[in-house]
């Protein structure tokens, strides 16, 4: 009987398949909207999670000026490679301290040339990175102290300026300095914003300053801990030398600012969830409206069905037959909706993770509660008008033109 | 006949519409006995009241006042899904219009009823099919109403009346929107129905040559009984 209803159901639908779908519409914009949101959230989340272990361990970060979403204030006092020297000096618990700085340069070798994101730091920078080489080595503290031009170069700046060969030993250009290649970094891969990490050449920092920069600045100060150190404490511990180091009096504001890699991640990742939450209360609202839809289209269904139903009943139709037809015809709809959404919600998803460069991944829970949803959105907004339909008198009915 | 139970017994059955200035009193006093096995005609000028009768008998609608026995059994006391199970174990009702589902095969239009009582989709397919070929449409099963003669579809309508077996056939104008030939071959099926399967038949009409068709005929006017007499049977 159920089966009968089903295809009764689907027979009906099919016979006027674009109100259908235009009565669907509803549904299948908020499921997709759903699946797509959370499906991008949920990705999103994974590679920042992803993020904070590659990002080695522990990490401290200092810059001049007061970190807030945007860059560090330009009146704000630079660090030097003294600070530098003095945090790892003076503060315990430490396990690499690296200063950078960064700028954009053109680097060659023979009669290829690309623009890449120079790094100059020491050769701690790697470990604060939790990064490597895949051949050759990193540069030594000694090659660093006395400002030697040597370079690592990442994946992507062998393969546009060597091809399949291999660098070590040859000698790149950079912005004019010979600068002979001493290792390749092992790849990385994208990071969350979708710039490329391997499209970078690392140096010692007293020559990037010296050569490249032209200055003696350092734009910020990495800092690992070692594995079971408070973060807390280092931070505070940084904090109170660079105050020293900076002369700022007791009671006046910091012009720096030192963050913890792991908080700033749980940031972005509360972020993302309350961010997904409120889509999602969005997306849910919609599926309300599309709710409301079927039952108006329901409803029309009902009147302009009323001698039809009135055969039904008529010739022995029971009033919970008829309501469950009516019912079912609702839920087949608003299922036929949310499969149509949830298709719909994934391409978007897929699309999207591939242009943000996060994972697709898909969540079977969301996909059933969608697929739920769109059921329970049936069987509410479909139960006023199946009544409605049962409860019609017989003889009115037949008589209905 | 007389300590025989009648298979339909009105006792001063009355249904009324509307209250006060506005009542429109569509029966008013009926009392009426049909037997099973009977052919009876309803007569009477518009808006006498055989609709209204018919409906009743069919437990489509409940009177206002009186009891209606079925079988001996009172009506007036169920409610609507319990008259739904007595009309379709027990009757058929051909409607005045054909009254048959658009766009639904003729096949499917007659498993209707059995559908609703639960019947097995192949022992429906069978049942229909004879029920068709009694009617005489054997090889129209897959055509839609719309493709059918106003005839075929009354046979049709009569096919699914009387697919379930019931006791009691009422048909409201059967030949109503018929011409004189197809309306013979009509009268001819429900004679043949009435005679050869002992299904009772009431039926309404306005034309005494029809009429001629049944063993008796009941005249209505203004909601009242107001003739019943034996026919004298066409030739
Ligand atoms: N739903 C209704 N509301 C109000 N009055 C009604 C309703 N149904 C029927 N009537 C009235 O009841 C009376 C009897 O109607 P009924 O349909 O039984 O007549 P009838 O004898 O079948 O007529 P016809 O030969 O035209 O079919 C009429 O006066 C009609 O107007
Ligand atoms: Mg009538």
């Amino acid at each position: 009987m159920l089966w009968e209803t089903l295809l009764l159901a689907v027979r009906t639908i099919r016979r006027n398949t674009l109100r259908s779908f235009l009565t669907v519409l509803g549904i299948v914009i908020g499921v997709a909207a759903v699946i797509a949101m959370v499906t991008v959230g949920n990705g999103a989340t994974a590679k920042i999670t992803s993020e904070l272990s590659s990002m080695g361990n522990n990490l401290l970060f200092a810059r001049p000026g007061q970190m807030g979403p945007g860059a560090p204030s330009s009146s704000a006092r630079s660090f030097t490679l003294a600070d530098a020297d003095a945090i790892r000096a003076d503060v315990g618990g430490i396990l690499a301290v690296a200063p950078v700085s960064q700028k954009s340069v053109a680097v060659v070798a023979g009669s290829e040339s690309r623009t890449v994101g120079l790094v100059g730091t020491n050769a701690d920078y790697l470990t604060t990175q939790a990064w490597s080489v895949s051949s050759g080595r990193n540069f030594t503290e000694s090659e660093a102290r006395a400002g030697r031009s040597v370079c690592l170069i990442g994946e992507t700046v062998r393969q546009e300026l060597f091809g399949t060969a291999d660098p070590v030993g040859q000698t790149i250009r950079v912005k004019n300095i010979a600068c002979p290649v001493v290792g390749l970094l092992v790849e990385r891969g994208e990071s969350t914003v979708g710039s490329d990490r391997d499209d970078t050449v690392i140096m010692p920092l007293r020559a990037f300053q010296r050569r490249i920069a032209g200055t003696t600045t350092v734009d910020t100060i990495l800092i690992s801990a070692r594995d079971g150190v408070d973060t807390g404490k280092v931070q505070a511990a940084v904090e109170d030398l660079l105050r020293e180091r900076r002369d700022i009096l007791a009671g006046d504001d910091d012009d720096f600012s030192v963050r913890d890699m792991r908080q700033l991640v749980q940031t972005m990742t509360a972020t993302t969830t309350i961010l997904t939450g409120l889509l999602g209360a969005v997306a849910a609202v919609s599926l309300v409206v599309g709710g409301i839809g079927i039952m108006n289209i329901m409803l029309v269904s009902v009147t302009e069905r009323t001698r039809e139903i009135g055969i039904r009943l008529a010739i022995g139709a029971l009033e919970h037959q008829v309501l469950t037809q009516f019912l079912v015809e609702a839920v087949v709809l608003s299922l036929f909706g949310g499969l149509i959404g949830i298709l719909t919600g994934l391409s978007l998803a897929y699309g999207t993770a591939r242009l943000l460069s996060v994972p697709f991944i898909v969540d079977p829970t969301i996909v059933a509660l969608a697929f739920a949803f769109s059921a329970l959105v049936g069987v509410a907004f479909g139960f006023f008008p199946a009544r409605r339909a049962a409860r019609l008198d017989p003889i009115e009915a037949l008589r209905h033109e | 006949m007389t300590e025989v139970t009648p298979l339909v017994e009105f006792r001063g059955i009355a249904r009324r519409y509307g209250e006060g200035d506005a009542e429109v009193r569509a029966l008013d006093g009926v009392d009426l006995a049909i037997a099973a096995g009977e052919f009876v005609a309803v007569m009477g000028p518009s808006g006498s009241g055989k609709s209204t009768a018919m409906n009743i008998i069919g437990c489509l609608d409940t009177p206002t006042a009186g009891e209606y026995l079925f079988d001996g059994v009172s009506v007036s006391g169920l409610d609507r899904d319990a008259r739904t199970i007595l009309r379709r174990s027990f009757l058929g009702f051909v409607f005045q219009g054909f009254n048959l589902l658009p766009r639904t095969s003729a096949q499917e239009n007659v498993e209707l009823p059995l559908v609703y009582r639960g019947v097995g989709a192949a022992e429906r397919t069978a049942l229909a099919r004879e029920a068709l070929a009694r009617v005489g449409l054997q090889g129209r099963e897959h055509h839609v109403p719309s493709a059918l003669s106003g005839g075929q579809q009354q046979r049709v309508a009569i096919a699914r009346a009387i697919v379930t077996d019931p006791m009691l056939l009422l048909a409201d104008e059967p030949t109503g929107n018929l011409d004189t030939r197809t309306s013979e071959e009509i009268m001819a099926l429900l004679t043949e129905l009435n005679t050869e399967r002992g299904i009772t038949v009431v039926m309404v009409t306005h034309e005494p040559d029809i009429a001629a068709f049944a063993h008796r005929t009941i005249r209505f006017k203004d909601g009242r009984v107001d003739s019943d007499t034996a026919t004298a049977r066409a030739a």
